[in-house]
């Protein structure tokens, strides 16, 4: 019989800066069950509804999280438009969906570094990382921020991007492609890359249903489901489908996160292309009563703003169910088989945010 | 379920209307509890391709409420978050963190 053990992971680990904690119970090498334990820095964000007015949430919103700190100050903002049935501008709209793919691109490409520095790859991380750079550059020239913009507001967004910076960023973007193009065929093909991808860490289509994975991690599974087809900000005037495979390892997780940022490359240039003039907010007046459900898809996944007004300027509830709290059941049913080795790249795989999940 | 409907339940049906829900191939998509001033509303939501819809029940301060983490597994999290956060006395979680699931200073914040 097989000697059982169990062996800390975590809260402190190189391939996750971040604070979780798993009990990984072992026969011999290979994982048979894991046990999480998160709240290590809880952070009371939805709390703070009780001291912030309902405009001023914006800024706690954008704080859940310094990678997608934009989408989450959207999904708040629509969640509330929508209770005041507030009439946000189209060229807002177009704007919002231009900034949530850049921050998908800067997300996706902040995780393929971290990928690579898990398997010790260190040139590919940094290349990674590099081409990260030039979003960042890009969110600072047009929101003034490289980490919380600011710019979304309930009724619609605080910065516009005139004709020349959009124009700009398209040929930034296709230089970009290009880079992407080359680094893609390293972590597509490369031997020593894939021997720590493929065939590791299975998700099978049913077990992504019913343990409820979202985003990347759902659809490298084989569920072409994406939050976007719900038609908010611009989504509903771009054309795009779900990205998919069947695999549903580690590798199928990669390359969907890679066709992903093509995607939306993509999708910032038919945006930058159809954005009509106008307006980029409206006055909003009044407070809000009622309640709703938003669903955003963020880089990581699906998330879900439930905001509950009572008409008044201070709100009842916000709630934020993050991609990686739901995603954590998947993981954890992942992890069980597989190798002590293989466990810092698999959750490495589901590319966890506890800042998120801490909110 | 029709979708974006808000169903209101007593607490006693929770667990056959799961089942229901379960039977007709949704799956959980999050569980939430606000706080009321009879006590608190805890909302169930499930999803079906893009369709979502959902549970609720509304429940004063002491009432004894069944997990369904033996029907949706990765209710677990949601149902120990509402007790660490709301304190919510959630009846036979698997697995149960007993209040421990967030290490914060302040018991059941929201209570």
């Amino acid at each position: 019989m097989a000697t059982r053990s169990v062996v800390p992971f975590g809260p402190q680990h190189p391939v996750l800066p971040e604070p979780i904690h798993l009990d990984l119970v072992l026969e011999d090498e290979k994982v048979v069950e894991a046990v999480p334990s998160i709240g290590f820095v809880h952070r009371g964000l939805e709390k703070l509804v009780e001291k912030k007015d309902f405009h001023e949430y914006v800024y706690v919103a954008e704080r859940i999280c310094g990678i997608c700190s934009f989408m989450h100050g959207m999904g708040y903002c629509e969640a509330v438009e929508r209770i005041m049935k507030v009439e946000v501008p189209q060229r807002a709209h177009y704007l919002r969906t231009i900034w949530c793919e850049m921050s998908r691109i800067h997300s996706h490409l902040l995780w393929l570094g971290l990928l690579a520095d898990a398997f010790g790859f260190e040139s590919l991380f940094m290349q990674s990382w590099r081409l990260r750079e030039k979003i960042l550059d890009m969110f600072e020239v047009s929101t003034g921020g490289r980490v919380i913009f600011s710019v979304n507001k309930i009724g619609g967004v605080r910065k516009d991007m005139d004709a020349d910076m959009l124009k700009s960023f398209v040929a930034l973007f296709d230089g970009m492609e290009k880079e992407l193009r080359i680094l893609s065929k390293t972590f597509l093909n490369d031997y020593a890359v894939n021997s720590r991808l493929q065939g590791v860490g299975f998700l099978t289509k049913q077990q992504a249903h019913d343990f409820g994975a979202v985003g990347p991690f759902m659809r490298a599974s084989g569920i072409d489901r994406d939050t976007r087809k719900l038609g908010y900000a611009a989504y509903p005037d771009l054309d795009f489908e779900p990205i998919t495979s069947d695999v549903g390892d580690c590798y199928a997780r990669t390359q969907v996160r890679i066709k992903e940022i093509f995607q939306s490359f993509d999708l910032i240039r038919q945006a930058a292309a159809k954005i009509p003039d106008g307006e980029i907010a409206v006055p909003v007046k009044g407070f809000p009563d009622g309640e709703h459900f938003m669903r955003v898809e963020q880089p990581r996944g699906e998330a879900i703003y439930y905001v509950k007004a009572n008409g008044t300027k201070f709100l009842d509830r916000v709630r934020v169910r993050t991609p990686t709290f739901a995603n954590l059941p998947a993981m954890l049913e992942t992890l069980k088989g597989c190798q002590l080795a293989d466990v810092p790249i698999l959750i490495l795989t589901i590319d966890p945010c506890i800042s998120c999940t801490e909110r | 379920m029709i979708d974006g409907e808000i169903l209101t339940i007593g607490p006693g049906d929770l667990v056959p209307h799961v089942l229901q829900i379960k039977h007709d191939g949704y799956r959980l998509i999050q569980i939430c509890a606000t706080t009321t001033k009879e006590g608190y509303e805890l909302t169930y939501s499930f999803g079906r391709g893009y369709e979502m819809a959902h549970l609720r029940l509304i429940v004063g301060p002491h009432a004894q409420i069944m997990s369904i983490s033996n029907i949706y597994e990765p209710a677990f999290l949601y149902e120990n978050e509402i007790t660490d956060l709301f304190g919510v006395p959630i009846q036979l979680i698997s697995p149960d963190y007993k209040g421990k699931l967030y290490r914060i200073e302040q018991q059941t914040p929201f209570k």
